[in-house]
């Protein structure tokens, strides 16, 4: 059995750590945090040309082909550095549904221009609070035009074209649902940049107005496919969650290795010793769920729907955790705009609602297990 | 990334197959169990096993196993299934008490002792607690006095388990108490019929009794018994302590198939209690956890196929098993509503199976390291964080104060 990376693998994360700890820092990722961007165009732009946003695909429309275990490598470490960057929503969401619906012109219109940095894709789904099901999507087409608003739409305000889930049916049934691309600097598009918990992120409100809109995938195939891309992208979200919960984790150990109370290091009280030991038990099970879910992702197993679901539930549980937990951990000075914990704090917040919350994600994980059962 | 052997964990693996498709008793799961019967199934299967080179594998040829890989004990351990839980009943010995004897006993201790707990014919327990020293194990008072060529043993032990149907023990006892804790300690073994012993079985709250107290009184054993030099019991004892953790962690499955089946078939007042949010949400979290320790396993695993040793990080296994067993346990119970109160396997679902464990997991919290001791290595040994302030490291032990429980 060899449930490790490779070498190669390990090589492309190093690769990829001292990158990001160089082009990456405190100072990157607060520069979009206070300023008016909405992401970071210089490591975007370094991003494309080490060649990770094509890491999964195919080399016929210019990318990388190497696969998916690399992908999610890479994805621990951007997760690890709080990367400002629209990476989860161009690749794992974007270009995940051109390669699972698009056509084969689609593909060759997309996917190199995603490759090369030139492209950035999101995913519009949400149109208000609550669970996001068939029922609450408003968003409709016709005649080739699409209508409605979507909010918020991660990446929203910085992205290019967007993936759209609107109604083609007249029911409000998953049957309804549709997906189009939509050219989001083209005509009967309105964006408009949402304040949200991690402004290290852009997000938008997206209203559309018979904006012009290019199907994707068949009709009433809509919510099956983003189905199928979500369990792809909850793997490689995990991923970014993993390595986000180990970066808190060695923050707070750090921490509480060097601050002194009453006489002693703060790491020798067992209250404290205990939590990070938690810390680390959360994290080291998350990133072994991690682990089995990429191996379900990359070699398309039958098992990746359940794979899929317990990496991001027990990621998604890891990364809460670590994060709140590092905050208590540095006390006064965790709860100052100064310290760094609150990047991981909104960070985990964002990746754990993006593609569903954990509620619904544990509620997935129950259906999915029952289904296996049954079959 | 591939769950496939190598060609030699392949041609292995097949070798294993072989042997026991034509050697596996028959009718052994009637038999299982801590009586008489149970004990001798349990011989029976050791032997056969030992016979043809499969009892403790992995250790070296003379001393009973076959020089086995780490990753080809893995292999076995796979192959030869359920059947292999007969072999719990040599745990001690074989996980815990021999390899501290290959490590630091005389040779002739090694070429008698270790190959007859590798065939079962001989059952050891491990004397190491006290009442005055269980975590804080090195507080043991149970003294041994040097007269001649022998030593004299008195004192007590406590939560020995297996006592009473073990043939040796391994015992550690106090022979210096005038200077600190660590240093005045050394270790011994001896049969457990040497006169002046005396085994008195504790009364769990399970009700059954597999642990024991084991008084000692002018028990008098040769100097030839001794593992490690006089003075150094601590040291051989964490050999011990390392085994007993990798023993101990793996040893319990979660079980979350069956409970989970369970929950689909038990109603509560809306329907099957699989449909409701709040017992999904326990069974999700159940499941990670379970998912989790399976696939840190795998990773453990490949780790031994590389040659490579796994640390520490293996306590994760029994501190997230012990909580998590008795949380799924006490719940099985809840779902099963005021039906829940019966212990009775005539009458309870799953043979009460689940009332059994609601009381076993208990135990699985605190023996082996308390989940309390487990967080202190996590943080100490794999965190590397720096230890705790203590007032009895430096000082003589009779002068370390001590409580009245
Ligand atoms: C079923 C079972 C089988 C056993 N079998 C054997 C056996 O075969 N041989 C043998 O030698 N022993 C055996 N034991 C004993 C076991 O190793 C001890 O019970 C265990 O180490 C705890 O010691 P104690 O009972 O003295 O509790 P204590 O050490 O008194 O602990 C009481 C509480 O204090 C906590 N505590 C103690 N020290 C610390 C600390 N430094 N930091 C934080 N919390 C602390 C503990 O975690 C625990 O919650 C067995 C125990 C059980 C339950």
């Amino acid at each position: 059995m060899n449930f490790e990376f490779s070498e190669d693998q390990k090589m492309i994360k190093e690769t990829a750590r001292s990158y990001l700890a160089d082009k990456c820092t405190s100072a990157d990722v607060r520069r979009i945090l206070d300023g008016d961007e909405s992401f970071h165009p210089e490591l975007w732009a370094g991003v494309a040309e080490m060649g990770w946003l094509g890491t999964a695909i195919p080399e016929e429309y210019d990318g990388l082909g190497l696969g998916y275990l690399e992908l999610c490598v890479i994805a621990e470490e951007l997760g690890r550095a709080v990367a400002p960057i629209p990476f989860s929503s161009t690749v794992y969401l974007f270009a995940e549904a051109i390669l699972a619906a698009g056509t084969e012109e689609q593909k060759k219109k997309y996917l190199p221009k995603v490759a090369a940095g030139e492209l950035i894709g999101c995913l519009a789904m949400s149109e208000g609070a609550g669970a996001v099901t068939p029922k609450t999507i408003n968003a409709s087409v016709s005649g080739g035009t699409i209508s409605g608003t979507k909010v918020p739409v991660v990446d929203g305000d910085v992205a290019d074209h967007a993936i759209v889930v609107a109604k083609t049916g007249s029911g409000n049934d998953e049957g309804s649902m549709s997906l189009f691309v939509v050219d989001l600097k083209g005509e009967g598009v309105t964006v408009e940049s949402v304040k949200t918990v991690d402004p290290t992120r852009g997000h938008a409100t997206i209203t559309l107005n018979n904006a012009p809109a290019e199907a994707l995938g068949d009709t009433g195939e809509g919510w099956a496919i983003v189905d199928r891309i979500f369990d792809r992208a909850a793997v490689l979200f995990s991923f970014e969650q993993m390595g986000g919960s180990q970066a808190a984790l060695d923050m707070a150990k750090d921490y509480a290795m060097d601050r002194y109370a009453f006489g002693r290091p703060i790491a020798s009280f067992q209250a404290i010793k205990h939590k990070l030991a938690d810390m680390y038990v959360a994290t080291e099970l998350a990133r072994s769920n991690c682990y089995y879910g990429a191996w379900a992702l990359s070699t398309d197993a039958p098992e990746l729907p359940v794979a899929a679901a317990t990496a991001r539930v027990s990621a998604s549980e890891s990364y809460a955790h670590t994060s709140k937990e590092n905050i208590q951990t540095h006390g006064g000075m965790g709860f100052t705009w100064e310290f760094d914990c609150h990047l991981h704090y909104r960070r985990s917040k964002v990746l754990g609602l993006t593609i569903g919350s954990l509620p619904r994600w544990k509620d997935r994980l129950i259906d999915r297990l029952e289904a296996r059962n049954v079959a | 990334m591939d769950f496939n052997d190598t060609p030699e964990e392949a041609a292995f693996r097949e070798e294993c197959r072989s042997w026991l498709d034509a050697n596996r008793l028959v009718g052994w799961e009637d038999r299982i169990g801590r009586d008489a019967d149970g004990i001798a199934v349990s011989r029976e299967w050791q032997k056969k096993k030992y016979d043809a080179g499969w009892a403790c594998l992995h250790w070296p040829k003379e001393y009973g196993g076959r020089g086995a890989s780490p990753i080809e004990r893995v292999i076995w351990s796979q192959e030869e299934g359920a059947i292999g839980g007969l072999s719990s009943l040599f745990i001690i010995g074989q996980g815990m008490c021999a390899p501290t004897v290959m490590a630091h006993g005389s040779e002739e201790a090694k070429t008698t002792r270790v190959p007859r707990i590798a065939s079962g014919e001989d059952i050891w327990c491990q004397l190491f607690s006290e009442p005055a020293g269980g975590s804080d194990l090195a507080g043991l008072r149970t003294r041994a006095v040097k007269d001649g060529d022998e030593w004299v043993i008195n004192g007590q032990k406590i939560w020995t388990s297996g006592a009473q149907h073990s043939d040796y023990g391994m015992i550690i006892t106090r022979t210096d108490p005038s200077v600190p804790k660590h240093k005045g300690l050394t270790m011994f073994y001896l049969r457990m019929d040497t006169p002046g012993v005396e085994v008195k079985p504790i009364k769990q709250i399970n009700g059954n009794s597999e642990f024991n107290e084991v008084y000692f009184t002018d028990v008098r054993i040769p100097d030839s018994q001794r593992l490690g030099d006089v003075g150094n019991g601590w040291n051989v004892s964490l050999t011990t302590l390392m085994n007993e953790r990798l023993a101990v962690g793996g040893g319990f499955p979660t079980n979350f198939e069956d409970m989970f089946e369970f929950a689909k078939n038990v109603e509560d007042h809306n329907g099957p209690a699989i449909n409701n949010g709040s017992v999904r949400e326990k069974l999700a979290d159940w499941y990670i956890a379970s998912a989790g320790l399976r696939n840190t396993g795998y990773r453990l695993t490949s780790a031994l196929s590389r040659g490579e040793t796994p640390g520490p990080e293996a306590s994760i296994s029994k501190l997230v098993l012990g909580e998590n067993r008795q949380n799924m346990a006490s719940f099985m119970l809840d779902l099963q509503d005021m039906y829940g109160v019966l212990n009775d396997p005539n009458l309870s679902a799953a043979e009460a199976e689940y009332q059994a464990t609601f009381f076993r997991a208990a135990a699985h919290r605190i023996e082996g390291g308390t989940d309390e001791i487990l967080r202190n290595i996590i943080g100490e040994r794999v965190l590397g964080l720096p230890p705790d302030q203590r007032v009895d490291k430096n000082v003589p032990f009779t002068d370390i104060p001590t409580g009245d429980k």
